[in-house]
């Protein structure tokens, strides 16, 4: 039982440094992160955080530095591409251009050795997975976007890998698309069972996405946890800042609240720690009121109509900018005009304390 | 309304002709023109000194596969001729797949490198083609001859104790259309392999392939266009070598070129050389037909 209980796949301490001497770039600072069978993990990162490379990594396309990259339990860091059950959804797509749909999602089962009949058999049910039986016979090149897109994910599904890499799959479709195709890798992912590393730069998709995100910055790996939790408790100012948009206030900490530089107290009963900190409080979180209704004073400095939220940009009395994501209402205008005077306050639980 | 379409239709028909008659003259007079007198001066007989005269005559084709023996008149099969075709045909088969050997990795090199070092790389392939083509083969000469630079650093290292005998023979001739024709495999095999998306080899690997695999199902088959051109530029100008063929083949190791030549000049047999002709035109369009043909079919299944 303890293979299956062994994490489908393993970083530790991976280290992958490009170049050598002044020049050399850390693109994996000391990553450690293990991704539970059966689980849809998303890497989540601005581009140039070593999202890529740790996918790379565990695909075997680029060796770490350091450490070690392990498979159910088993060191895989030598082995090359061929000899990892690990299969790829490139960017690109890279399906072969002289080959035909089938034959690209039969590619991998017949490297594999599998027999004619065998493969043709696997064939036919990705293509009935992914919902192109039609197009069996077509070359790549004669499908659309998103059609190649199911082309390639029914190609890395064909052989059943232990862990299915994504990477960035979806950044060459355009809106609609995406979204049809993030249900679609969702559903692909519940009915097959198999890991999915997935690595994307946009954290609405991770957030819908995944089972558990990894949030990833200049090489190293900040935080893993569930979406809800990235979201609602970010461990420090990058996490909160790249996930959603957060209002980030600077104050002191005192027994049971903070003090903002303009010395206005906000609330926080279980407050305890003391110090400079940074305060985050998502803008869904803050309500605007009346001037002399209590909270925080503001001035508002603009309002974006943004259909269904209409955001109100604010400034506080020590000067910083804050913005209000309101409801809006059946009239469409939530009544603020810029130069109103305004009192802030934020929602029950609403402010995270994040290292200053 | 259709009357105005059809009639603007006509003048772009008419502007596209007139568009083309300048490669339309060129091609009929540059090249269907000298083919055609080659395809009538093959079907008369040869003049006294040279040059032809005209009365009609099947001789030269004759003269091509057979021969009738000056004394008791019987008629055998041209041996002599046969043994230059299939040398020719040989030496330029081989010449192509040497070329290719060594074209290959060499196009995979400068594909791969920088694109600030491409231009360079390119430049050094085409150098040798600033340079005649009879004072490149006198270089592959002064290397090869018995005296040359190869027998006498051999020598001097002692792995050899008489001079290998090169020169004048069909090792020199491949020797010297491999050099000659290097360049005209290694561009096309360049232009395709520098389209050729490198993801595809991760995307081989990633499924199970080796690498001996990802070079035949993947490379080999996307690349072929580029293979085709290649080994079509270097085939076609090798069955009809002339200067190589002459200058490091010596009198022995004749190829249809030098013998087409010899029919021109001291042979005196102008119909022969040009029912020759004919036939290595022939040869050369069969040759192509089955290449095309092969390789598309295999496109289509493959």
């Amino acid at each position: 039982m303890g293979v299956s209980e062994a994490p489908a796949v393993e970083a530790r301490h991976a280290v992958r440094i490009y170049g050598a001497g002044e020049t050399a770039v850390c693109a994996l600072d000391d990553v450690s992160v293990a991704v539970r069978r059966g689980e849809f993990f998303t890497l989540l990162g601005p581009s140039g955080c070593g999202k890529t490379t740790l996918l790379r990594c565990i695909a075997g396309f680029e060796a770490p530095s350091a450490g070690a990259i392990l498979l159910s339990g088993r060191d895989i860091t030598a082995d090359p591409p061929n000899k990892r059950p690990v299969n790829t959804v490139f960017q690109s797509y890279a399906l072969f251009p002289h080959l035909s749909v089938a034959e690209n999602i039969g590619f991998g089962l017949e490297m594999q050795g599998k027999s004619r009949r065998e493969t043709s058999g696997k064939v036919e049910e990705m293509l009935a997975l992914v919902q192109l039986a039609a197009f069996a016979d077509r070359k790549p090149q004669q499908l659309s976007g998103g059609q190649q897109q199911r082309v390639a994910l029914a190609r890395a599904l064909a052989p059943e890998p232990e862990v299915l890499l994504l990477d960035e799959p979806l950044s060459a479709l355009d809106l609609k698309l995406r979204k049809e195709m993030q249900s679609e890798l969702k559903r692909l992912q519940t009915e097959t069972g198999i890991t999915f590393v997935f690595v994307t730069h946009d954290q609405e998709e991770a957030l819908t996405m995944s089972d558990r995100v990894g949030v990833m910055s200049a090489g190293r790996l900040l935080q893993v946890g569930a979406p809800r939790e990235i979201y609602n408790h970010p461990v420090n100012r990058f996490v909160a800042d790249f996930i959603g948009e957060t209002n980030f206030l600077t104050a002191r900490a005192e027994a049971g609240g903070f003090v903002l530089a303009s010395g206005e107290r906000v609330e926080a009963p279980d407050q305890v720690r003391g110090g400079e900190v940074t305060l985050a409080v998502r803008p869904e979180q803050v309500r605007v009121g009346a001037a002399g209704a209590g909270g925080l004073q503001a001035v508002v400095t603009e309002t974006v109509y943004f259909g269904t939220d209409t955001h109100c940009h604010l400034r506080l009395a020590d000067g910083t900018a804050l913005v209000a994501r309101l409801q809006s209402p059946p009239s469409g205008d939530v009544g603020l005009t810029p130069g109103a005077e305004v009192g802030v306050q934020f929602a029950p639980g609403a402010v995270q304390v994040l290292e200053a | 309304m259709s009357g105005v379409e059809a009639s603007r239709a006509r003048e772009r028909a008419r502007n596209g002709w007139l568009l083309s008659a300048p490669a339309l003259i060129l091609l009929s007079f540059a090249a269907s023109g000298p083919l055609l007198i080659v395809a009538v001066y093959s079907f008369l007989t040869p003049g006294d000194y040279g040059n032809v005269v005209w009365d009609f005559s099947l001789d030269g084709w004759f003269r091509v596969f057979l021969e009738r023996d000056i004394f008791d008149g019987t008629i055998s099969a041209a041996d002599a001729h046969l043994t230059i075709f299939w040398r020719s045909l040989k030496l330029s088969l081989m010449t192509t797949a040497i070329t290719f050997a060594l074209g290959l990795p060499t196009a995979w090199f400068i594909a791969t490198r920088p694109p600030s070092q491409r231009a360079l790389w390119l430049f050094l392939i085409t150098i040798p083609f600033w340079t005649n083509l009879l004072i490149r083969t006198f270089a592959i000469m002064e290397v090869i001859r018995n005296e040359g630079i190869l027998n006498n650093l051999l020598i001097w290292m002692g792995v050899i104790e008489q001079p290998i005998q090169i020169v004048f023979t069909e090792t020199a001739v491949l020797t010297g259309m491999a050099y000659v024709y290097l360049p005209l495999m290694v561009l096309p095999l360049f232009a395709a392999i520098d389209r050729f998306d490198f993801k595809l080899i991760e995307a081989g690997y990633d499924l199970y392939a080796s690498r001996l695999a990802v070079l035949r199902r993947v490379i080999l088959p996307i690349i072929r266009p580029g293979i085709v051109a290649g080994s079509i530029l270097v085939f076609v100008p090798s069955l009809g070598a002339y200067v190589t063929p002459r200058v490091l083949g010596g009198g022995k190791n004749m190829m249809i070129g030098n013998f087409i030549e010899l029919q021109f000049g001291q042979g005196r047999n102008w119909p022969l050389g040009s029912a020759l002709s004919m036939l290595l035109l022939l040869i050369v369009m069969v040759a192509l037909l089955v290449y095309v043909r092969a390789t598309t079919r295999e496109g289509q299944n493959g």
